[in-house]
């Protein structure tokens, strides 16, 4: 596949098998060994590059970003973050001063993120860094230099001209391209941020003949607010959806903020996390708790369901071979709305449990509710029974425990390495506590406690 | 003097700008082969292979198994009983059992995957209890130390108490994997290099394997992307299978271990259960301490012996034990082969008798503190009577001449507040139903030396170039913690020149022979001595030529400042350079160190194993969520002892990095292996080291900078391990914050991962 695309300020023209990672390319055809492989599944960082399409500037993993996904975008690896002329990026001279490298193998990885960060203007720096895993610092010492280099200028090389390509003929630029070809192809694999496929061809080595890269596909990167729902398109990311959720769903946002990381979520779409159909997926149980609705493409025809009937079993879903999901439809408001996501690590975790609630009071009653959660069963799934029990119920302690009981005829979860299957019932029964007590104003986040 | 200054670390620029060179990035031929492992699906048993597939897969050049290793098949640091290819019978999942060489990286690994192999499975040993029950173990039986009379202490003391604290292991997640890289020489001869701890095992273990003599191996290192331990063993395997690829087929190999192979394959630190019998009074003053250690050491020896014995040295920490008894059980698992780790088994020990504290404190309802205090041992004896007090004496009869924690637990009691922030906590915990915090202080005292005396020795070679320019040579390894940088600051001095004057240089055993690995936390210590020892008999050589020109005393030519100053005159230390070179005197010397006084006799558990002891003391303050069991560290306060800090910058480094990857351990790292022996927390997906997040939201260190009374290298001390077990406090606080959900001890397990401390809630509310 021939890929044009910006390295380090030259225009490169390569012709890319559509599944060579970038980080590959970069150490073994270019030499550019700067750029590191931590663990080759997007999960340490080290590898972060700093790339620039027409959404601004991101750090991405180039570990699992294939080369097709670059067309027409510019890329800096951590020898470009530097000036021409070896002058240091005020990040990297505050790394040095602040002794923020000690073995320094994922000083790189960072400071492509700090560089990121630093272009966005952004102050937020353990979100920022949430996916650079360091082993030597304890992150003291890099926190300290992210915030020396808050005030300094963006340096003036990292200004790019993204290039002017031509459409790819790997990646449509259009819905009805895509839909058709896909309908004609159903045995093809789908790409967009290729934040899990691209562990199918890191990990489990496999190699896939039939591909479309979605980047290019106009229409499924759109959002529409309209006045009671918003309508986001299926190859929207996650840092994307995390900026609408701010907006709108602030309890889904502080749960997008803890999903992946930073890099993960510059890649991730919305609909890549519902159409794998991962029964630990975290944005689903928030999507069905919120009612919202999913849309579908197959050809032409187009349809729509609740999206919690998308999820049929583990590893099945709703979906005819050749259609593919196209958006959702949420609420525009949820007020009642909170996402609880419960792992070992805060962030870059994948949840042992994602539990959301939304359960509407009137009269100081419950008159409805939806709650739904990850990790408890083969697929994201509702707590029918506990909805049952709270229905038409006074909104009190009372009615919270003996619903709370009912978590057992909903979910018979499973033991792995995340978490036993005890402990996943147990917390789920509890957090349905936590959110009476965050609904009744009580402290019950210790995210917000200070010393 | 350049010593004592903050100055960075000698490649920070290289590492911010991506030009510091890893293994992986050393630039290769075009007839370079890469290399991968074909691994053992089950964890014990005997097995079959046909692996025409991987020959016939793209890109094979050749597939080796045991039969083909013409010489040692052997990658053990101890007793030779690790084969580097499994000859029959496997003993762990993930055991190598035939090498793939091909023409790239990702070729080797995919024809990795197509050997056929039938297995014929056998009970895999896989925990404690299993091992126990199947007297499975290395050594004839326990190893039992004592000191006074347990027995009659214990049931002589006005409380008793008993409990249990299970510790898991520790994945090292060096962010750079194991990697090797072989270049055949004329003649037989081999260049490896390798991501190490120790250059001279490397070269002793390739030696083995190609049958030559190990002045045919030259191993070269100049940094690792972190270490921990995890590289003092664990490289043997990728580079002899890279030197016998190489050496087979006469082209350079190249081996990088993919993440999940590496944590597959390698060794960890150590899982332990401690089992304690304690006696003491009403004050929370120990009487006796009966100790069960019992830790499960995988399918090889490894490093495991020294390892446990550590442990049994830490098991009194910072405490005075006037009877105790401590028995080791080294269990052989079909697991991976646990391997050296940061604290080297101290932390185990450290945390069995730390657990001990805190379980008085709860029985006793006072404050944990006061308990340590009470046992801790006496002040370092300053004065000088004729007739001093005999000092206390560790488990294994060792003096305690040096010991400082008492005054450095005050100073920090008051830095931190700790007080007043404990009647704090205790207050919001009374307000607030669903969040509890806590708070603990612990100590370390972490004695320095390796256990196996004779590794306490180290070799340099300096040059010094008629231009003035240095070029230094050690036998330590640069794996992240500073150390080219404090040794360079070392021979800066000695020269009295600036730093940057100081070329450093990869490790090489061409340069420096027989050396010991870097660990211990002993790389400045004895690299230091060793390279002050070389540069200064160049510098006398100087001096002495110097004067006798000069007609003045070698003892009054001066090096300072850049400057030589003989008889009045001052000249550059360029000019001295030049001078001494014209009047024919040698700038080069080697220069060796070996520390003095220690003597241990590992069988009785008595003597002096340490030249000192490292302290330190942290304060830490969590939250946890009595709901869901999540917690989270609010502050930390660490006040450590360093000595007279080479360079405070990298030191305050240490103490940091250490405090979270100890903190780490203890809390969100977890090792979870299946009923059949499959480590299922193989990648950084599922085993979970600290994000940047997790670190405390206000973390203040400070060094405790007073000379080490031991004559170390400008009276600095170590400081690789002992900030790791500072880490402790973050699971004492853990404990101290469930302690108020109830009545009952916490019981609290490591590692405190939010499942674990939600049951522990419940054992606490009872």
């Amino acid at each position: 596949m021939d890929v044009t695309f910006l390295l380090n300020g030259e225009t490169v023209q390569v012709d890319a098998e559509p599944t060579q990672t970038l980080l590959d390319w970069l150490r073994v055809e270019r030499g550019l060994c700067g750029t590191k492989e931590g663990c080759n599944e997007g999960d340490c960082g080290a590898c972060s590059v700093l790339v620039r399409d027409d959404t601004g500037d991101k750090a991405l993993n180039a570990c699992i970003l294939f080369m097709p996904q670059l067309h027409g975008k510019s890329v800096r690896t951590v020898e470009g973050i530097s000036g021409p002329d070896g002058e240091l990026h005020p990040v990297q001279e505050a790394m040095i001063s602040h002794h923020g490298s000690q073995c320094g193998f994922c000083t790189p990885g960072f400071i492509a993120s700090m560089a990121a960060g630093h272009s966005q203007g952004r102050t937020d720096h353990d979100d920022v860094l949430a996916g650079n895993l360091c082993r030597c610092t304890g992150y003291a010492p890099i926190i300290r230099a992210a915030k020396a280099a808050e005030t300094a200028e963006v340096p003036t090389w990292l200004n790019d001209d993204l290039p002017s390509v031509s459409p790819a003929p790997y990646a449509p630029r259009n819905l009805e391209e895509l839909a058709t070809w896909y309908a004609a192809n159903p045995d093809a694999t789908l790409i967009a941020g290729a934040t899990d496929v691209g562990l199918w061809v890191t990990k489990q080595l496999r190699d896939l003949p039939n591909i479309a890269f979605l980047n290019r596909c106009a229409e499924l990167r759109e959002t529409t607010i309209g006045s009671d729902d918003i309508f986001i398109g299926a190859a929207v990311t996650m840092t994307e959806t995390l900026a609408l959720a701010r907006a709108h769903h602030p309890h889904w946002a502080e749960m997008i903020r803890r999903y992946g990381s930073e890099q993960v979520r510059n890649a991730a779409t919305i609909g890549g996390n519902i159409a794998n159909g991962s029964p630990i997926g975290d944005n689903p149980p928030a999507l069905i708790a919120m009612g919202a609705t999913l849309h579908l493409r197959h050809g032409n025809a187009e349809r729509q369901m609740p999206i919690e009937d998308f999820f049929i079993a583990y590893g099945k879903q709703d979906r005819v071979p050749g259609e593919l999901v196209t958006g959702v439809t949420i609420p525009k408001a949820a007020p009642d709305l909170r996402c609880y996501k419960i792992s070992k690590r805060f962030d870059q975790d994948i949840s042992a449990v994602c539990g959301c609630f939304n359960v509407t009071v009137s009269d100081g009653a419950v008159a409805d509710a939806r709650i739904a959660f990850g990790g408890m069963a083969g697929t994201p799934h509702r707590a029918t029974a506990v909805e049952t029990a709270l229905i038409g119920q006074p909104w009190n302690s009372t009615t919270i425990a003996q619903a709370a009981a009912k978590f057992g005829d909903d979910y018979t979860p499973l033991s792995d390495m995340r978490a036993s299957a005890a402990y996943r019932l147990k917390i789920a029964q509890n957090l349905l506590h936590r959110y009476f007590a965050d609904r009744t104003g009580q402290a019950t986040n210790v995210l917000e406690v200070t010393a | 003097m350049s010593v004592a200054k903050p100055l960075p670390h000698d490649a920070a620029k290289l590492h911010v700008t991506g030009a510091a060179r890893y293994i992986d990035d050393i630039p290769t031929p075009a007839n370079a082969l890469h290399l991968a492992f074909g691994m053992s699906e089950i964890a014990r048993g005997s097995y079959t292979m046909n692996l025409d597939a991987v020959r016939a897969a793209p890109g094979v050049v050749a597939v080796l198994t045991a039969d083909d290793l013409p010489f040692a098949n052997d990658v053990s640091p101890s007793v030779h009983d690790e084969p580097f290819l499994a000859t029959g019978a496997v003993h762990y999942l993930g055991q190598p059992l035939f090498l793939v060489v091909a023409d790239s990286h990702l070729n080797a690994r995919k024809a990795a995957r197509l050997g056929t192999v039938n297995y014929t499975e056998e009970t895999p040993i896989l925990t404690i209890d299993e091992a126990l029950a199947a007297n499975s173990r290395f050594e004839e039986g326990p190893v039992i130390w004592k000191k006074g009379d347990v027995d009659t202490a214990l049931s002589n003391a006005p409380l008793q108490l008993r409990g249990s604290i299970t510790m898991g292991g520790q994945e090292h997640f060096y962010l750079e994997g194991q990697a090797a890289l072989a270049f055949p020489q004329e003649g037989g001869d081999m260049l490896v290099h390798s991501s190490t701890q120790h250059p001279t095992e490397i070269q002793h273990k390739v030696a083995e394997a190609l049958g030559v003599p190990m002045h045919s191996v030259r191993v070269e290192v100049r940094r690792m992307g972190g270490g921990f331990g995890g590289k003092e063993s664990q490289g043997n395997a990728l580079a002899v299978a890279c030197a016998v690829a190489a050496r087979a087929l006469g082209r350079p190999c190249k081996m990088r271990y993919d993440r999940d192979d590496d944590m597959m394959i390698t060794g960890k630190r150590h899982d332990f259960r401690i089992d304690y019998v304690a006696g003491y009074d009403d004050t929370g003053k120990l009487s006796g301490v009966d100790f069960t250690q019992a830790t499960r050491c995988g399918w090889a020896q490894d490093l495991s012996l020294p390892v446990a014995d550590r442990a049994m040295l830490h098991a009194d920490n910072a405490y005075n034990l006037p009877a105790v008894r401590i028995t080791s059980h080294r269990l052989k698992t079909n697991t991976q082969s646990a391997t050296a780790y940061r604290g080297f088994g101290g932390p185990q020990g450290v945390l069995g008798i730390e657990r001990v504290m805190d379980h008085i404190a709860s029985e006793l309802g006072i404050d944990p503190v006061l308990v340590r205090q009470r046992n801790y041992y006496a002040a370092a004896d300053r004065r000088v009577d004729l007739d001093p007090p005999a000092p206390q004496t560790t488990p294994y009869h060792m003096p305690v001449t040096d010991f400082i924690l008492n005054e450095m637990t005050e100073r920090l009691i008051e830095t931190s507040d700790y007080k007043k922030r404990r009647e704090a906590i205790a207050q919001w915990n009374a307000d607030q139903p669903i969040l509890k915090k806590g708070i603990a202080i612990s100590p370390v005292k972490f004695g320095i030396s390796f256990t196996l005396s004779h590794l306490n020795q180290a070799g340099a070679l300096v040059h010094v170039y008629q231009d003035g320019s240095v070029h230094m040579n050690h036998g330590g390894t640069e794996m992240g913690q500073g150390l080219f940088q404090k040794i360079a600051q070392v021979a800066a001095s000695r020269f009295g020149i600036d730093v940057s004057a100081v070329k450093i240089t990869a490790t090489d055993t061409g340069k420096v022979p027989n050396t010991s690995a870097t660990a211990a936390s002993s790389g400045s210590d004895l690299n230091g001595m060793a390279v002050a020892n070389a540069c200064d008999t160049i510098r006398d050589r100087i001096a002495a030529c110097l004067a006798e020109l000069h007609q003045s005393r070698t003892e009054d030519v001066l090096f300072e400042e850049g400057q030589v100053t003989v008889a009045g005159e001052t000249m550059s230390f360029a000019q001295a350079a030049m001078t001494a070179y014209q009047n024919r005197v040698s700038l080069s010397a080697t220069g060796f160190y070996k520390t003095p006084g220690l003597a241990w006799d590992r069988t009785k558990g008595t003597g002096t194993p340490f030249f000192y002891f490292a302290q330190g003391a942290s304060v830490t303050e969590v939250v946890i969520d009595t709901l869901t069991g999540e917690n989270r560290i609010l502050r930390t306060d660490i006040l450590h002892d360093a000595g007279a800090s080479l360079n405070p910058a990298l030191d305050i480094g240490q103490v940091e990095g250490g405090y979270v990857q100890g903190a780490g351990w203890l809390t969100t790292e977890e090792l979870v292996w299946d009923d059949k022996g499959r480590l299922r927390t193989h990648a950084p997906s599922t085993y979970k080291i600290p994000a940047c997040s997790d670190r405390p939201d206000v973390f203040n260190v400070e060094l405790w900078d007073e000379p080490n009374p031991a004559q170390t290298i400008y009276r600095s001390k170590a400081v690789g391990e002992p900030p790791f077990m500072l880490g402790i406090s973050a699971f004492l606080a853990l404990s101290d914050a469930i302690g108020a959900c109830g009545p009952n001890y916490a019981d609290l397990q490591a590692p405190a991962t939010a499942e674990e401390v939600l049951k522990a809630i419940h054992r606490a509310r009872g």
